[in-house]
């Protein structure tokens, strides 16, 4: 935009698109994946010589290679898709909850405390009440407290809930220091108070998740709340005008939240991991704020890209463990792939034009 | 007495982070990229502070010193290029671009430091720990002000040049101005785009000094994967003095103290210990509450701050 000179005009310009097809839209994504792939895979050939079709058939042996792998894999995409599904709301109120770490994290302490206290001196039914219950009021606890400060003083909730995350952190690792008197730092799965098993380890967290998706889409799709959350994300001053009670709202779309998060929390220790640790959420909680960036904050589309993103950590670990790399090669593709499509989204919102063809449109 | 030396060798770690992220939210990006940026710079610096000593015979201690700095600064900077390029150029979500920004950040340093087979960084670090040559003899004084390696130095000038040239010159002004109001900035005559990338541009690289520091200073050259965990700190340290970098000069100290406090505090459980290490975040809380409450307008968070600027859309 610099290049331009006062009576010129400038060489290159940006216009903003508004009618951009949805069949072009997602095409604009469709390749801005592919190319990010290519890349990677030249990236990875580069750094490690690692020939494209190793490469390629080491992402889809890690993501497909056998039916545990694909129960993980789905698995995984569900807790991820449940995370993403929670700080949704927030995000479409334009609320930036960065906290989903620590309302996760809390919400599983929440479940691994009822099942460390009380599992084995209740009955089963309603141990899980109770861990059902306890990990979703944990996480809206920790969700509603920044979203109060927001609506009353307009704290600033991005950096708030950030440090929410750390002080969650912190309690889990205090109470796993009161739990295990052994020195090894790592509390033992309590697999036998852990919620029922459909199948295997993994499939009740998925059906969870799915009836979770289609009701916070028609939440947000049909509802008269979804509809003032979109309301107060376009603009407060119009939603104030027309009556709707913005703290209200705010305070209202933070628990809901918040609850999601205690879900996620309660699946992941409760339906998988049967335990705690500081790293059980695993920056989850920073991903799923991507997922939901790039689906639009709309659920259904968040399925989708959630199972990409979870594809490609899988693969990329793949990749890693058949390479004997280490991590870092994981990290490194799936934030190329992010930024591209992060990047891509320009090329959909914005329309380059030179200054030829600029003048023809007059 | 030590764990007073080791807050300030460890609170300026936070200091040069917390300085970086400073100049870079006063341009109005929330640059949540930060942890990922000090990985690198630690990297970096680490590299080329390898490559000097492996290459050549006789080692002159002040290039030992000089150019991992150098080389520190200028990778940092380039992840800083790419995030401006992300959010101003491609006008995409800074909050996003910054977590991903962390992520690659993280893979990054993991992987030069794999590639680094023989580490030469104990070595290296007595040239950045070394301190004043007279300080011994000057007993508690000396111990306190003057016994430190180059980057304590470093960390207190940078930020004392940040205050002034924030505070008191143009530029500073202009720097402001784009963070508190973009559209006016811009109609007065600042090229906001320029601002931006610069800020955020020697931000990142004064972070990424900070993630060299705890590697060489505090850690006395021992590659440890957390210096993340100092990046979410620097962060935290930035609203806790209130986009101030002078007084950042106290408060990482303070921070400093915290993070160290629970390895000198004798007679309490290892739990309690973790209940301690929560301290800066709550305090953090706090003040991030108590700001926005008292609503001062000199303690503010920048108005425009995690807010894209597009001309077109006035």
């Amino acid at each position: 935009m610099k290049t331009a000179t006062h009576h010129r005009e400038p060489l290159v310009h940006i216009v903003k698109r508004t009618d951009i097809s949805t069949k072009k839209a997602v095409l604009i994504r469709a390749i801005a994946v592919i190319v990010s792939l290519l890349f990677s895979a030249l990236l990875v050939f580069v750094l490690k010589g690692i020939n494209p079709i190793q490469f390629f058939t080491a992402l889809f042996e890690g993501a497909f290679g056998t039916s545990r792998r694909i129960w993980i894999l789905l698995q995984k995409t569900a807790v991820l898709l449940c995370i993403s599904l929670a700080v949704t709301p927030a995000f479409k109120m334009r609320f930036w909850n960065t906290g989903a770490e620590g309302q996760v994290l809390v919400g599983g302490l929440a479940t691994c405390a009822c099942m460390y206290y009380l599992g084995g001196a209740l009955p089963l039914p309603l141990l899980y009440l109770l861990m059902i219950v306890s990990s979703i009021v944990a996480g809206i606890i920790w969700a509603v407290i920044p979203a109060i400060f927001k609506a009353k003083w307009n704290t600033n909730e991005t950096l708030f809930t950030l440090m929410m995350n750390y002080v969650a952190t912190f309690l889990v690792s205090f109470f796993i220091n009161t739990w295990v008197t052994s020195g090894s730092g790592t509390l033992a799965p309590m697999s036998q108070y852990g919620l029922p098993r459909i199948l295997n380890n993994w499939l009740l967290n998925i059906i969870i998740v799915a009836v979770l998706t289609v009701a916070v889409y028609i939440y947000l799709r049909f509802s008269k709340q979804g509809y003032e959350i979109s309301v107060v994300g376009e603009s407060e001053n119009t939603a104030r005008y027309i009556g709707i009670n913005v703290k209200k709202v705010i305070i209202r779309t933070l628990i809901v939240s918040g609850a999601l998060c205690g879900v996620a929390g309660l699946i992941l220790v409760g339906g998988t991991n049967h335990t705690i640790a500081t790293d059980t959420v695993g920056g989850q909680g920073f991903t799923a704020i991507m997922v939901s960036w790039l689906g639009k904050f709309n659920p259904l589309f968040m399925v989708l890209t959630s199972f990409l993103v979870i594809f490609l950590e899988v693969g990329a670990n793949q990749i890693s463990n058949a390479f004997k790399m280490n991590s870092s090669i994981s990290d490194i593709i799936t934030a190329v792939i992010l930024f591209f499509i992060i990047g891509c989204e320009f090329f959909i919102n914005y329309k380059i034009m030179f200054r030829k063809a600029a003048k023809e449109d007059k | 007495m030590t764990f007073i030396t080791q807050s300030i060798r460890i609170g300026m770690s936070f200091l040069l982070g917390s300085t970086g992220e400073t100049i870079t939210e006063k341009s109005g990006h929330l640059n949540l990229g930060i942890p990922g940026i000090m990985c690198v710079g630690a990297a970096v610096g680490c590299l080329a502070e390898n490559i000097y000593l492996s290459s050549v015979s006789v080692i002159s201690p002040f290039l030992a010193v000089l150019l991992p700095i150098i080389a520190s600064f200028i990778g940092s900077a380039l992840m800083g290029v790419l995030y401006s390029f992300l959010t101003v150029t491609l006008r995409a979500n800074q909050n996003v671009t910054g977590l991903a920004l962390t992520t690659l950040g993280i893979g990054i340093s993991k992987y030069i430091i794999d590639q680094i087979l023989d580490m030469k960084f104990s070595q290296a670090s007595k040239y950045f720990t070394s301190g004043f040559p007279f300080a011994d003899k000057l007993g508690g004084f000396g111990e306190i002000f003057l016994s430190y390696g180059v980057f304590v130095y470093l960390a207190i000038a940078i930020a004392l040049i940040t205050s002034f040239v924030l505070n008191k010159t143009r530029i500073g002004l202009h720097l402001r101005a784009v963070g508190e109001n973009p559209a006016t900035a811009d109609a007065a005559g600042v090229n906001v785009t320029l601002y931006r990338y610069l800020a955020t541009m020697i931000g990142s690289g004064i972070a990424g000094l900070g993630g060299l520091s705890y590697i060489m200073d505090n850690l006395n050259g021992n590659w440890e994967y957390t210096v993340d965990a100092i990046g979410w700190l620097s962060i935290a340290l930035v609203i806790f003095t209130l986009w101030k970098p002078n007084l950042a000069i106290f408060g990482s100290i303070i921070f400093g103290a915290c993070y160290i406090a629970s390895s000198y505090i004798s007679g309490i459980s290892f739990a309690q210990k973790e209940i301690l290490k929560m301290f800066p975040y709550v305090v953090t809380i706090i003040v991030l509450v108590v700001i926005s409450m008292r609503k001062k307008r000199e303690h503010q968070p920048p108005a425009a701050l995690g807010l894209p600027y597009f001309r077109e859309e006035r």
